[in-house]
């Protein structure tokens, strides 16, 4: 129990030693002292409360997703049919209970058109999109399977991550962390940021820009009342329109989308000098831009931004170059903005901010260095407490106390983990309860030798019949510590890690690295008696 | 050197000649304890409740305008605010529960947020925002659920790897003195209307951990006794255990209680809620060892038999330590 060989005392030694040299760089962060660019640079993370930040947490609207999906096939099998040869032509199209279904004219073109569809039921992946029955011997019916919608909406969240992702760069912001969190939420941390209410706008705006006909054949009084006529759609105007709290009847097809852009800028209008956006297609969209605008020359197109219109110029002439001016009532901030949000692309779905937590740096700063102060008044306090009850044995539980805290430190560097505030709580308690190994232990060794043991015995004793307690605590603590960490969120999880790593660190600094030192001076010292 | 010894050598303090009573009055309080959470409830910050809680500094103000922002608050129409002082004098935490047709509207929240800081910003030249927390009754929801999931599995958990560490009977012990603990901290919670957060199930977490420290080590040398003195009626054993036990329990005790009172008195106002649910804890922790998870096992009768070996294996054992086989 207490033979310590030399390489055993060297792998020890090691361990520790490498533990603590990682913790330095994070201690010499608070001070002036620079830690050499040479040597690896590992770092506690500090947590959004306590180096300030925002903590926005974002949901995507599956069932949009669903629609869209519905919706596209809707216009594919349009086009399919339309220009199928000789022509099959269909009517009665419905999107309802979230499937599409439609009748054939003439019953004897079935399975021509479902030989044409069956390339659209699979998609490009390995899952089946869609199942496609006939009922009734003319109508067919496309329900979407689950795997392809799930797909849909996978896909859909990789390519909004990577949206955000733009748009906050967009901002300049310093190592923002965007994570995709489940099936349908994203969770953006942004340190240090000093206006969240533009990153929120910024993120929660879809920027999905649509070009699309006005309806002119539409009386304004239903258009007013909601009821849209067939085959057009109603959409209100913004909030800073001249036009706001009426609303205007689209055709529902036949628009553009403005998904294909090269650029888009914050901008002047000549001749009101309006603030406007730029924006320019490519070459695709350009062609697409172009026809639309030459096939209706003398005719009003509505922008429609996020589903409320900017805007409805008249096609004055055919526009060719592939660039357009988009105005609609812009401040210079919302002009930008949308500019940002249409450069970095539109988001295929809308994201919805579900749980929003910023702290201030003031605030985050005064919690460490409050923090910072109740550990070191709280750690002395252990320390006095200790060496009055154990003397020598105090001294030594003391020492392995600070090689304890700094090697938690070190592991938590390495591992690249959080220091989060309820994380300094967790600093605390594993101070208060790594002493108890040494408390067990010591007032075991004083049984032992109360009953006559002599010192070598009473030592060895006491360290034996200590552990079984010690393991046995330490392993149900790190259950509960396991489950806080698995149902925990942010800066719970930052108690936790704590809590866990402080477990290993105690038992092998209170225990481990104590019976070295007491092994190591009962050898040299050959105490008689010990004072405990 | 004379060093200092918190419990005297000889000490025998016959715990379990008052174990009845204590026991009763365990009970009693557990009941209390959920009376009180059912009755009055828990004060349930955002995190449970959702909602928006905004912090801020006045900072050249000696204090925080309170019932001016209260009022200010209200005007709003976000309905009626909970506006507390937030650790120093000048510095304040606003919460609004918002209606439900406002927090189900995910854009009408935020605005909510927005016009709350708006409106105290125009209102108060030294009013600096600290921070903001705005949560979706969708994820308070979740909240809930998986805090009420984490309490269960972790003693669930414990419970299961005492009864194999030890035996069932020690397992039973472990649970209720588990839920005597939780319990009581609830109930102090409803008690006194303290805010229940993420952080509290955290602390309340920590505190089953720490009991645990307790009754193990407890359980321990009762375990150890029981194979040394096979003849003795078993509330003696238990009062020995408890009694050769005590210098440690008392000791621990204190020097986790030194290590969190700084933290409790001048800790950041963040954490107070969540050290306080500690601290209270090892109080309610460290007596739930000694008369709960200790007096249970008379009751469950458990018996030295479970822990030592049959006389064959006994045998075996002492022809092994002799070196005869």
């Amino acid at each position: 129990m207490l033979d310590f060989p030399t390489w055993r005392k060297i792998w020890l030694w090691l361990i520790a030693g490498l533990c603590v040299f990682a913790a330095l760089p994070s201690l010499l962060s608070a001070t002036s002292i620079r830690w050499p660019d040479a040597l690896p640079q590992p770092m506690v993370n500090l947590g959004l409360d306590l180096a300030g930040g925002s903590h926005i947490l974002l949901e995507a609207d599956a069932a949009q997703v669903a629609a869209q999906r519905l919706e596209n096939m809707e216009e594919n099998v349009r086009k399919t049919m339309r220009s199928a040869d000789p022509r099959i032509r269909i009517g009665d199209v419905s999107t309802r209970d979230g499937r599409l279904s439609f009748m054939l004219d003439d019953p004897g073109q079935v399975d021509r058109a479902r030989e044409l569809l069956l390339p659209a039921m699979n998609g490009t992946g390995l899952v089946r999109e869609w199942d496609m029955a006939v009922e009734d011997g003319n109508r067919m019916v496309l329900t979407p399977t689950q795997e392809g919608t799930d797909q849909a909406v996978s896909d859909a969240m990789e390519s909004a991550t990577e949206v955000v992702r733009k748009r906050i760069d967009e901002l300049g912001t310093r190592e923002p962390t965007i994570i995709r969190q489940g099936d349908t939420r994203i969770v953006v941390q942004v340190p240090g940021l000093q206006d969240p209410d533009q990153l929120k706008a910024l993120l929660g705006q879809t920027a999905k820009l649509e070009f699309k006909l006005v309806d002119q054949n539409a009386l304004p009084s239903d258009v007013q009342q909601g009821l849209a006529p067939p085959g057009s759609e109603i959409f209100p105007y913004v909030d800073t329109s001249d036009f706001a709290g009426t609303s205007l009847a689209v055709r529902r097809l036949g628009g553009i989308r403005g998904d294909n852009l090269t650029g888009a800028q914050q901008s002047f209008d000549p001749q009101t000098n309006e603030p406007v956006v730029n924006i320019q297609f490519d070459s695709d969209g350009g062609r697409r831009f172009a026809k639309l605008t030459t096939d209706n020359v003398g005719k009003p197109f509505a922008i429609i931004l996020d589903d409320k219109v900017l805007s409805a110029p008249n096609i004055n002439e055919p526009i060719r170059g592939g660039s357009a001016q988009i105005s609609g009532s812009f401040s210079v901030e919302t002009a930008n903005q949308l500019a940002i949000s249409l450069r970095s692309g539109a988001l295929p779905v809308d994201l919805a901010v579900i749980e929003e937590r910023t702290v201030g740096p003031d605030l985050g700063a005064d919690s460490i260095k409050r923090g910072m102060l109740a550990l070191g008044v709280g750690s002395l306090l252990v320390i006095a407490l200790m060496i009055v009850s154990y003397g020598r044995f105090g001294v030594y539980a003391t020492a392995a106390l600070g090689i304890n805290v700094a090697m938690l430190l070190g592991i938590m560097a390495a591992l690249n983990t959080t220091l989060t505030l309820p994380g300094i709580a967790g600093f605390v308690l594993t101070i208060g309860a790594a002493v108890d190994a040494n408390v067990l232990i010591n007032e075991r060794i004083r049984e032992e030798r109360k009953r006559g043991r002599r010192v070598i015995a009473a030592v060895e004793n006491g360290y034996h019949e200590a552990s079984r307690a010690i393991y046995d605590a330490n392993i149900t603590n790190f259950i509960a510590g396991v489950l806080l960490f698995l149902f925990g969120s942010g800066p719970i999880r930052g108690f936790a890690v704590v809590l866990i790593i402080g477990l290993f660190t105690s038992v092998f600094t209170a225990v481990t690295l104590t019976r070295m030192w007491v092994a190591g001076w009962l050898r040299k010292a050959k105490p008689k008696d010990i004072v405990l | 050197m004379k060093l200092l010894k918190l419990v005297p050598d000889d000490t025998n303090i016959s715990f379990l000649w008052w174990r009845v009573p204590f026991f009763a009055i365990s009970v009693l309080l557990i009941a209390v304890s959920w009376a009180l959470v059912l009755t009055k409830g828990l004060n349930y910050g955002v995190d449970f409740a959702g909602g928006l809680e905004v912090r801020a500094t006045f900072t050249q103000s000696e204090e925080a305008p309170v019932v001016e922002l209260r009022d200010q608050v209200e005007a709003l129409g976000y309905g009626s605010p909970v506006v507390q002082r937030f650790g120093e004098d000048n510095q304040v935490s606003i919460r609004v529960r918002l209606p439900d047709e406002v927090s189900a509207d995910k854009e009408a929240a935020q605005q909510a947020a927005n016009d709350i800081v708006d409106t105290l910003q125009a209102e108060y030249d030294d009013f600096r925002l600290d921070g903001n927390d705005n949560v979706s009754g969708k994820v308070s929801g979740e909240f809930r659920q998986t805090a009420l999931y984490a309490l269960l599995a972790a003693m669930g958990a414990i419970a299961l790897y005492i009864w194999i560490r030890f035996e069932w009977q020690f397992g039973v012990g472990a649970l209720f003195a588990l839920f005597h603990d939780v319990s009581l901290t609830l109930g102090m919670f409803a008690l006194f209307q303290l805010e229940f957060s993420l952080q509290i199930i955290a602390a309340i977490l920590a505190i089953i951990g720490y009991s645990l420290n307790d009754t193990i080590v407890i359980y321990d040398r009762i375990r150890e006794n029981l194979k040394k003195y096979r003849k003795m009626e078993l509330p003696a054993l238990l009062d020995l255990s408890v009694n050769e036990t005590l210098a440690r329990t008392v000791m621990t005790s204190l020097t986790l209680l030194v290590a969190l009172l700084p933290l409790l008195l001048f800790g950041p106002a963040s954490l107070f809620g969540m050290v306080a649910a500690i601290t209270l804890g090892l109080f309610v922790g460290t007596y739930s060892s000694v008369y709960s998870a200790a007096p249970i096992l008379v009751w469950l009768g458990v018996t030295s038999d479970s822990f030592v070996p049959t006389e064959s294996v006994a045998d075996e054992q002492e022809k092994k330590a002799r070196g005869l086989v």
